[in-house]
């Protein structure tokens, strides 16, 4: 077995060397990739280094560690085992609950050494069943399971947006939430899409989603929310992918792993 | 110090308040008639009978005539006009009941003694006025009293919740976790850097606490303790964060209240510059322009778009209740995108000029 790769996720420059110290002096046969210090540079760099740990702090710029790891679970390729994660915070209850119920290794800081000597107890022995019993998908597919727990977790309820406004130069269209299709992700704004034509709104997929009715409309990829009663159809690849169909659009989505859960047949 | 834990005064309830009147009463009662029995020598049960009828039935008939009069409201005492009122509603029919059930008891009746004996009589019912009177004058006063000692009570709970709230805000726990956990990486790294850091945030604490005991510091030692936040964060956030504190030195001593601008300053960097990937740049200056002084505070962050944050209304919140709390409707502060192309927002306060204590 080759020495296993971590890569690191702090945006604060001082705890990520000094967490990769630490990591180096419990583990010294321990690789490390090259630090990120946010949340975009983290999933980059890990879709591209493929580590075997992932130590990920959750307030960062860009994208947050909860993001990153959902991210990275959307994107990571088949058949390739999926980094073990730790995610690293200071103070976020909210999160370490969040971590309890789904059973996800944390560390607080400031790092106990002692605490951080468990965590790589808990990782040397993962690492050693995965290389006794390599099944990446399955790997693949209890992070899955764990992330989906945080990505249910209860959010803010927020009140329910009944019409949206979006402008297009000195004209502001009023779109009725039941005329839209789907909203899809666009860097610093939202794709609104509706059978007839398409807008622009100035917001997140994160802002927008509390105030959508969960029932009605379904994240099916962290860049897209569907109408529930606007898919026709959901199609399963050889992979397992599934891609939806839309009533009286050609549009097809791609629904990621970690909320393929959503369509089984009845 | 948590405020929930303090054992608060409690307004006594109603029932057990009037109870306890009932056995005052009675005990009153009791009194009067061992007296009028001492004196006039005739039979000390029906003395007492007479005495305590007519006694108690006035403090029901008060009792239930202030419950009725105060339903609804926090004092559970009637005032002004409604004083008189009351003691009218209580004496006259409980003197009439009282006196009848005294009548029965003795198998004759008190009003022929109106007749045999108007002395008599009228000691009766002067004894029964002033000592109603008296009475429900103390429970009154006393009851007044019991509901300002619960109110003042409620007053400094509140006045230490809102310290506390602002004493949290200001060291919240992610700040001071995450200034902690770099602490303790300097301290094995680079000692005297360890040790400035370690002075910086001794000095930023002193601050807080000095902060939520009201009181004003010079607007040169807000800029040094906004300095030493700023400092923290810098070890914190490396090269992600540049800070520039400008303070002309004529306006060195004005005084202002401790930390005012440290929730703004905490704002353009936890909602400006921390979620922005490249970092940036935050200025915090002062200035005269008449009368008035003016703090800005500014970051290159992400500006304003989208809904701001509940921390950040909190912040803003807090600064602006000071401000009132102060200064009235003579200080303001406002919020707004930054003018020019380096983007991010800028936090504006306007003081009335006051000089240093």
């Amino acid at each position: 077995m080759t020495a296993p790769l971590a890569l690191i996720a702090e945006d604060e420059p001082l705890l990520a060397q000094h967490l990769r110290g630490e990591l180096a002096r419990l583990w010294p046969e321990l690789r490390f990739a090259e630090s990120a210090g946010d949340g975009l540079t983290a999933l980059r760099r890990a879709l591209a280094q493929r580590p075997d740990i992932l130590l990920l702090d959750i307030r960062m710029p860009g994208m947050s560690g909860l993001e990153v790891a959902q991210a990275l679970a959307e994107d990571w390729p088949d058949g390739v085992n999926f980094p073990l994660l730790v995610f690293v915070t200071a103070y976020d209850q909210y999160a370490l609950q969040a971590f309890e119920r789904s059973a996800i290794d944390y560390v607080l800081k400031p790092l106990q050494p002692e605490r951080l000597a468990q965590t790589c107890g808990r990782l040397r022995s993962a690492l050693a069943q995965r290389s006794a019993a390599p099944n990446p998908n399955d790997a693949l597919q209890a992070a899955v399971q764990q992330l989906r727990g945080l990505v249910d977790a209860p959010r803010p309820a927020a009140p329910t947006l009944q019409v949206l406004q979006a402008s297009v130069g000195d004209v502001i269209h009023l779109v009725p939430i039941a005329e839209v299709l789907y909203f899809e992700a666009a860097d610093k704004y939202v794709r609104v899409i509706t059978a007839e034509r398409e807008h622009l709104i100035r917001t997140s997929l994160r802002e927008l989603q509390p105030q959508l009715d969960a029932q009605r409309f379904w994240q099916i990829h962290r860049g897209t929310i569907v109408r529930c009663d606007a898919i026709a159809t959901a199609t399963r690849d050889e992979s397992g992918r599934y891609t939806l169909s839309l009533r009286g659009h050609p549009d097809r989505l791609a629904v990621s792993r970690l909320y393929a859960h959503l369509f089984r047949a009845m | 110090m948590n405020p929930s834990l303090t054992s608060p005064v409690l307004p006594e309830p109603r029932l057990r308040r009037s109870l306890r009147h009932g056995v005052t009463v009675s005990v009153f009662c009791t009194v009067i008639a061992t007296m009028l029995w001492l004196i006039r020598g005739h039979r000390w049960d029906v003395d007492m009978v007479y005495s305590q009828s007519i006694g108690l039935t006035t403090w029901l008939l008060i009792d239930i005539g202030a419950a009725l009069m105060t339903r609804g409201t926090e004092v559970p005492w009637p005032t002004g006009w409604r004083v008189p009122v009351l003691l009218a509603a209580g004496i006259v029919p409980g003197y009439v009941i009282g006196t009848v059930i005294g009548d029965a008891y003795r198998g004759g009746s008190n009003w022929d003694d109106w007749h045999g004996s108007p002395r008599a009589f009228a000691s009766y019912l002067v004894t029964s006025v002033v000592a109603a009177v008296v009475i429900t004058n103390y429970f009154i006063s006393k009851g007044r009293a019991q509901h300002q000692a619960v109110q003042l009570a409620a007053a400094e709970r509140d006045a230490a919740e809102a310290k506390l709230a602002m004493l949290q805000s200001q060291v919240e726990p992610h700040m001071l976790f995450n200034t902690l956990a770099n602490l303790r990486v300097l301290i094995a790294m680079d000692p005297p850097r360890a040790q400035a850091m370690l002075d910086q945030l001794i000095a930023f604490l002193r601050a807080t606490l000095e902060a939520s005991r009201g009181g004003s510091h010079s607007l040169s030692a807000e800029f040094a303790r906004i300095g030493d936040y700023l400092a923290l964060m810098q070890i914190r956030m490396g090269a992600r964060l540049e800070a520039r504190l400008d303070l002309p030195a004529e306006l060195a001593q004005m005084a202002v209240p401790p930390l005012l601008l440290q929730p703004l300053v905490e704002n353009a960097i936890k909602h400006g510059l921390e979620p922005k990937v490249e970092g940036g740049r935050i200025d915090v200056s002062a200035r005269r322009e008449a009368g008035t002084l003016v703090l800005t505070v500014r970051d290159t962050g992400v500006g304003l778009d989208g809904p701001p944050a509940d921390g950040a209304r909190f912040g803003l919140h807090q600064v602006r209740e000071r401000l009132a709390t102060l200064h009235g409707g003579a200080a303001r502060l406002s919020l707004d995108r930054a003018a020019d192309d380096d983007g991010g927002c800028v936090a504006i306060i306007h003081l009335p000029i006051t000089e240093a204590r």
